[in-house]
């Protein structure tokens, strides 16, 4: 209790200093001037590793030691101590469409969601808010790194990933266009009549008219003459075909899966089944087509009534067990200040603790194609990391204090703290 | 030898039986009396006699070669010593039966066909708002009661329809028109095809209910719970017209007239046979009750509601399981239930149900014998099955005098098989309808079966013939592997036979006639020569190769259900889904030893302490606790906590949480539609969620009142609403009241202004209504302010969905100019903005952990909600509002650690002793205190963690959930899938027809902001 109770009290206290600045999204940070080191904690690196009592250290955005602290020169740093604290690579949130949207339910803050069916010349990017309120509430948990992904209609558009402290679009891209989102025909679907799944009468039709498009779009692709006419809709789907972007079905049944298969390897592209509710039913077929995962909220209902009631707390664990690339998603915009959560939930069934960790920084890392940059704590790599003062996957302890994304020391302060802030104020002066 | 008794008897009944003719030719001349003829009057006597026949004059009363004598579409005599009149036509019907004929109780023959409105309709927000009937007249304000209709005035004679049914069998139905929640009367008629005057046999039999709105487009009821207050509305508002002289309502004055008669109401399965038979109950009456075929389910519960039904035998095909993926839309209970569906016509008979059968709901009426057969293999005797289709709707329906069995006097309504009519053989020759017959099939065919030597001309063939005789199967044979095929059709006592003797080269035709084996005529070969041919019987027939399954009958093969079961069947489990138990468990006596206690008490959280439950109740906190006979439960290294209560949740509820349709719903309860079958309260257990507070939604400023329930998995409707919980009531404001999200929105109000508006006038008019109550003056009893005045006199409680502090504000002035308090305030987003005044108030707020943004009046909305009210004096809960969060509200308290530094200790009350207290249960949960209900979870974890999984969940003592026990189960629920599974391919192999696999009545998460019409046609 009394831990506790300082928490709150330093949480306190960093919030009303920047409490005057907060009516607005917080300032981006400044480039990291000065070589950081974080001292004692538990690092969770985001390979499956974990250093205790580590020397964490980052100069100029890059991460420059990942080890174990045994007493080295730590002089020219500027030290963060945090024994008995963690750190972890910045969480990845992928397919979220954070910034696309500020308030539901109105549509006038909504820009994820183009007209029509076949949209693949879209993209997020140029939509994406750097100065939404919600952000800084989704980072402040420990999530730096996000990809933004439009949805609707059958090809969605493309998304891009972003780190979270931007001015402005063109500073946050971080890969930017790195993929084409499909919204999969849905073999059966939700039906009034019956008030159940029922067979979707389209399917076949859906199917052929996706598999038109892409035929098109590769024979479109493959002859670049001079002097063609430019086509933007197929132009748009050519880094699908050359491997530069991926194609992300979104898609949950083993058949939808199935039919996103067949249809990636005839058209030679680099598949990612994001959804994946039934992933863990197909994995020998996922990995020999080499096909990752993003698998939606663990923290959802099972699919099926006849299913086991914690089926999607462990599929995570299944899908590690079985050797399939996958990592860890969410839903929505606002609700991913809690992947973390989803990690945890999946801990508690029996997913090792590290590659829960793993699920949500280096495997996401690896399948959005930025785990070069990002996604782990490992020397050369992007200093995009946080420190917490309890296990950030545990709905009961989560707390960061400090969050650097390439170095620069973010702001943690968001409009919900200052809202907190202004009416604590409002009941200390009752009191006098 | 007759004695002189029997042979005064047979005077006697000459002398009545021509005293009833007379009476007879009067009424039917009468009935034609009013109409002129155009030529000579053609009157038939109509005399005919059945003789040597197997006849059953009742269900359960077989003579064999008796007669039956009618006369003027009556019936003169029945049984084994009849004199037949040397002038009456005779039918000899040796080896044949008669039987008499069916009356199926359910039915719209003859009532115009239904016509949906064209405007109106669409689902949640593209729903037209329509507010009043637009029927013309001085009828129903609501278009989906009809109670004026009357089937027999609306009735005519249809051939074509009324050969359907007629076909198998049946000879009378009781009709009404199948439109709306209360339909108006029922007629029984024959399916004759008389004149409408002659074929009406009862003119008012029952009055009809659904809880189907039908064509009306009206937008209320938009719910099942609202279709039950719209009926038991009604039924007061009868009682008030009566004393009235205000107005005329020529719907009440029939309805009041029509509560005279029986009352029939059909549902969708045995839950809403249950709803039914409490309306009922309020009411005084018993309805006869059109199932479902699923009664089988609740077989108990379903029979203390001391209701006759009416069961249908539309059992369900097979599921088409080829495809393994396909397959798993399909829920165990639905595999269960094409299994075990024939089961349930025997199980009502076996538990003294009394009920009737009806051909209703068949997809292919041609299916109705096998599937009687299928009830018949599976535990329904043939009397029975005889009974429910004869004398058990004939009484039913109150027409025993006419029509159920052939007795003397009765209607000549009876139909002549070849076999015992259940016999999968056997074929139906003659239905008679009061005296005139339909003939389906020529009763004298000759039996053509047997080896005939066939000699055309002076070329002699072996002639092998099988088949029936309506359907005989010719047959040269020319050697064992090889025969020739021989078309043949037989008319009126004429044969004719083509065959082609040599592939290619012609035809050979014979004409001729004959009889007992012996044919003989004229034909022509394929030269045109003409020969003479004879064909003479010299056997019985060679038995044919690749005969057809017996169980033809109409052309469609019935597969293997028929056939006695045998091995495994579906075991009936309560609930009927997937984990559900074939026995309902029991409260047990468990000492729950050296865990982590957190006792929500004074004692605060106790380390290595025990927790003693017995008798449903918590015996026993503290350390090293002993009880004999006593589970013990080892907890070490585990937490063990009071029960999680959801204070808002949606769950367990069928067919809409919103009853939408207008600003107030008061007269709703979620109570009448606890929906015992759905997963989530299971998957809840799992969660460590022991008791909710089910709500009704916020479609509205008004919504209905809760249902109270703890989680009794398995246990009926009622047994899991909360025994003496205070009633309480969902209010509502904002966004989702003034329908911002449906620009087209005709309802009022659309602003935060009106909201207010709809208060006031409503707290007044029911203050209104208590002051009228009081001075002792006549009125009308209104549910929807009945609830209103138990708000306005504190006796009934609000949890009103709130987020903006504005209208948090002005629902507790509104409250406090009525002289009552809002008990809890849900959702409460901006309390942390007025939690003063909700603590002065004396408000409780039930929030989000850290909901925000998803929509615009929660865009302040902060996840330190929770505690800020907690550190105002607020009685907090973390509520869900969600199936998924339920489950996990634990993890949820932890986020007020999180956000707010609340002590553990503090948050977990936030989902346990909070909403306890919010309910007004915390006398009785939400903490481990001694002689409070053992509603008790044993957590892997800190509870708060988002490791922790509840191991075992306890309610009232009764061990629910348990995690050992869930991964058996998980094991059996795929084992019987998979058996199910097997069977059903089997049964596609052998030729059963198939359903594309669908999740029928898929499982629903309702939120608040539901909004679509369940009860509409489409």
């Amino acid at each position: 209790m009394m831990k506790n109770t300082l928490k709150y009290i330093s949480i306190l206290c960093l919030s009303v200093l920047a409490w005057p600045l907060a009516a607005q999204a917080p300032v981006p940070a400044p480039a990291q001037s000065q070589p950081i080191a974080i001292v004692g904690a538990t690092a969770h690196l985001g390979t499956g590793q974990a250093i205790e009592n580590s020397l964490i250290a980052f100069e100029n955005g890059k991460i420059t030691v990942v080890a174990p602290f045994s007493g080295q020169d730590i002089s020219k740093y500027k030290v963060i101590q945090a024994q008995g604290k963690h750190v972890y690579p910045g969480f990845i949130a992928p397919d979220t469409n954070l910034g696309l949207i500020e308030i539901g339910q109105t549509p006038a803050t909504q820009d994820y969601a183009e007209i029509g069916d076949i949209n693949p010349n879209v993209r997020a990017l140029i939509a994406y808010n750097t100065d939404s309120q919600v952000t800084p509430t989704v980072r402040g948990m420990g999530v730096l790194i996000a990809q933004i992904v439009p949805s609707s209609g059958v090809l969605s558009g493309q998304s891009s990933v972003v780190q979270l402290d931007a001015w402005n679009w063109e500073d946050a891209a971080y890969l930017a266009d790195d993929g084409v989102h499909v919204s999969f025909p849905n073999r059966q679907r939700f039906s009034f009549a019956t008030f159940g799944l029922d067979d979707n009468p389209q399917y076949d039709e859906q199917i052929k008219s996706l598999k038109d498009f892409l035929s098109d779009a590769k024979s479109y692709c493959g002859n670049k003459s001079a002097g063609k006419e430019i086509n933007l809709k197929l132009e748009a789907m050519c880094g699908l075909f050359d491997g530069s972007k991926r194609f992300f079905v979104h898609a949950n049944s083993a058949q939808d899966m199935t039919q996103a298969i067949l249809m990636a390897k005839e058209y030679g592209m680099k598949l990612v089944i994001v959804g994946g509710a039934d992933a863990w039913m197909m994995t020998e077929q996922l990995k020999t087509n080499n096909v990752a995962v993003i698998l939606g909220s663990t923290q959802a209902l099972p699919g099926r009534i006849d299913d086991d009631v914690d089926l999607p707390f462990k599929a995570p664990r299944l899908l590690h067990e079985a050797g399939v690339t996958y990592c860890l998603g969410h839903e929505g915009y606002w609700q991913y200040r809690n992947l973390s959560f989803q990690a945890g939930q999946a801990v508690g069934f029996g997913l090792p603790y590290e590659e829960a960790v793993a699920a949500i920084t280096l495997n996401t890392a690896k399948i959005l194609g930025i785990a070069d940059r990002a996604g782990s704590l490992e020397v050369g790599k992007d200093a995009i990391l946080f420190v917490s003062d309890g296990d950030a996957l545990d709905s009961r302890s989560d707390m960061v204090t400090h969050a650097f994304i390439q170095g620069r020391e973010i702001d943690l302060n968001n409009k919900q703290k200052v809202l907190y802030e202004k009416f604590k104020e409002k009941y200390a002066r009752m009191k006098k | 030898m007759i004695t002189l008794i029997q042979l005064t008897m047979r005077v006697l009944m000459r002398l009545s039986l021509a005293v009833l003719y007379l009476g007879l030719t009067v009424s039917m001349l009468k009935a034609q009396e009013t109409y002129p003829v155009n030529g000579v009057q053609d009157e038939r006597e109509g005399l005919y006699a059945f003789t040597n026949a197997t006849l059953f004059t009742k269900y359960n009363q077989k003579i064999e070669k008796a007669t039956l004598l009618i006369r003027d579409g009556k019936i003169e005599a029945a049984g084994a010593n009849v004199t037949v009149p040397s002038y009456a036509i005779v039918y000899d019907l040796k080896g044949k039966y008669v039987y008499p004929a069916f009356i199926d109780l359910y039915s719209s023959y003859g009532t115009p066909e239904i016509r949906r409105d064209a405007a109106g309709g669409g689902r949640g927000f593209n729903r037209t708002q329509q507010f009043e009937t637009d029927k013309p007249g001085a009828y129903a304000w609501n278009k989906a009661l009809k109670p004026e209709f009357r089937a027999y005035e609306n009735f005519t004679v249809s051939a074509k329809d009324a050969k359907g049914e007629r076909d198998l069998g049946f000879g009378a139905v009781l009709t009404h028109q199948m439109d709306g929640i209360c339909r108006g009367t029922s007629a029984v008629v024959l399916l004759g095809e008389e004149k409408e005057h002659e074929m009406i046999v009862s003119e008012e039999v029952a009055q009809h209910f659904s809880f189907n709105k039908g064509t009306s487009r009206q937008s209320y009821p938009t719910s099942l719970m609202g279709a039950i207050a719209l009926l038991r509305q009604t039924y007061y508002d009868g009682q008030w017209y009566k004393n009235q002289h205000e107005e005329v309502n020529l719907s009440l004055e029939a309805w009041n007239k029509n509560l005279g008669l029986k009352q029939v109401f059909e549902v969708r399965d045995w839950q809403e046979a249950l709803r039914a038979a409490k309306i009922g109950k309020e009411f005084g009456v018993t309805y006869i009750i059109k199932g479902d075929g699923d009664e089988y389910q609740r077989l108990d519960e379903v029979k203390a509601t001391g209701s006759s039904f009416i069961i249908p035998v539309n059992f369900p095909d097979a599921f088409d399981v080829e495809d393994p993926f396909a397959a798993q839309s399909v829920t165990l209970a639905q595999m269960k239930h094409w299994e075990l569906a024939p089961t349930n016509a025997g199980r009502l008979a076996k538990a003294g149900v009394n009920f009737a059968l009806t051909a209703d709901g068949l997809r292919r009426p041609a299916d109705f014998y096998g599937n009687v057969r299928k009830a018949i293999a599976q535990g329904l005797t043939e009397e029975q099955a005889l009974r429910a289709l004869t004398e058990t709707p004939a009484k039913m329906a109150g027409v025993e005098a006419e029509l159920g069995s052939l007795e003397k006097g009765k209607l000549a309504n009876f139909f002549i098989t070849s076999g015992p009519v259940f016999d999968e053989k056997s074929q139906i020759y003659h239905v008679w309808v009061k005296g005139k017959p339909f003939i389906l099939k020529d009763i004298d065919a000759p039996d053509l079966a047997g080896q005939y030597t066939l000699t055309v001309g002076s070329t002699a063939y072996k002639l092998n013939v099988t088949g029936t005789p309506e359907k005989p199967d010719m047959k040269i044979v020319v050697s064992d592997t090889s025969s020739i095929t021989v078309k043949q059709t037989m008319k009126n006592g004429a044969l004719t036979l083509s065959f082609e003797p040599e592939k290619g080269k012609g035809l050979v035709r014979l004409s001729g006639t004959g009889e007992k084996g012996k044919w003989s005529g004229r034909g022509q070969d394929p030269s045109g020569a003409w020969l003479d041919w004879n064909a003479v019987r010299q056997g019985d027939a060679a038995p044919a190769n690749a005969d057809k399954a017996p169980g033809e009958r109409r052309g469609r093969p019935q597969g293997g259900g028929e056939k006695k079961e045998e091995g495994a069947m579906a075991k009936v489990t309560y609930p009927f889904i997937a984990f559900g138990r074939e026995t309902l468990p029991q409260a047990g006596t468990y000492l729950i030893k050296n865990g982590t206690v957190w006792t929500n008490e004074a004692d605060g959280i106790l380390q290595n302490a025990d927790v003693l439950i017995r008798d449903g109740k918590i015996a026993q906190v503290g350390k090293n606790l002993s009880a004999a006979g006593a589970t013990v439960i080892d907890a070490t290294g585990k937490h063990i906590t009071s029960g999680v209560i959801d204070e808002h949740s949606h769950i367990a509820a069928s067919r809409g949480i919103n009853e939408g349709a207008q600003a107030s719903s008061a007269e709703v309860r979620i109570g009448d539609v606890i929906n015992t079958e759905d997963i989530n309260i299971y998957r809840q257990l799992a969660g460590g969620v022991t008791a909710s507070q089910i709500l009704h939604g916020s479609a509205n400023p008004i919504g209905g009142q809760s249902g109270l329930i703890k989680l009794r998995w398995g246990y009926a409707p009622e047994k899991m609403k909360i025994e003496g919980a205070d009633g309480f009531i969902k209010f509502a404001l904002g966004e989702n009241v003034k329908q911002s999200s449906f620009d087209a929105s005709t309802r009022y109000p659309r602003t935060r202004m009106g909201v207010e508006q709809v208060f006031d006038d409503m707290f007044t008019r029911a203050e209104e209504y208590a002051a009228l109550k009081k001075s002792g003056k006549s009125y009308r009893r209104d549910l929807e302010l009945d609830a209103l005045q138990e708000v306005v006199e504190s006796k009934r409680f609000v949890t009103c969905h709130s987020y903006q502090q504005g209208e948090i504000n002005m629902m507790m002035k509104v409250a406090e100019k009525h002289h009552f308090h809002v008990n809890t305030f849900t959702h409460i987003l901006e309390g942390y903005k007025v939690a003063d005044k909700m603590a002065k108030h004396g408000a409780g707020g039930s929030t989000f952990s850290d909901w925000w943004a998803y929509k615009f009046e929660v865009i302040e909305a902060i996840p330190y909600n929770g505690a800020l009210m907690n550190a105002q004096g607020v009685t907090v809960a973390f509520n869900s509002d969600d199936a998924e969060m339920a489950r996990r509200l634990n993890q949820e308290a932890g986020k007020a650690v999180i956000f707010g530094g609340v002590p553990e200790e503090e948050a977990w009350k936030f989902v346990t002793l909070n909403p306890a207290k919010l309910l007004h249960l915390d006398k009785r949960m939400g903490s481990l205190k001694p002689g409070k209900d053992a509603d008790v979870v044993i957590w892997s974890d800190n509870p708060l963690s988002v490791y922790a999984k509840a191991e075992k969940t306890f309610v009232d003592g009764i061990k629910f959930f348990d995690r050992e026990e869930d991964a058996q189960m998980q094991k059996e629920v795929a084992s019987e899938r998979n058996r199910l599974i097997q069977k059903m391919l089997a049964a596609k192999q052998g030729g059963e027809g198939t359903q594309a696999p669908r999740g029928r009545r898929f499982n629903t998460e309702y939120t608040c902001d539901d909004l679509d019409d369940e009860i509409s046609e489409n």
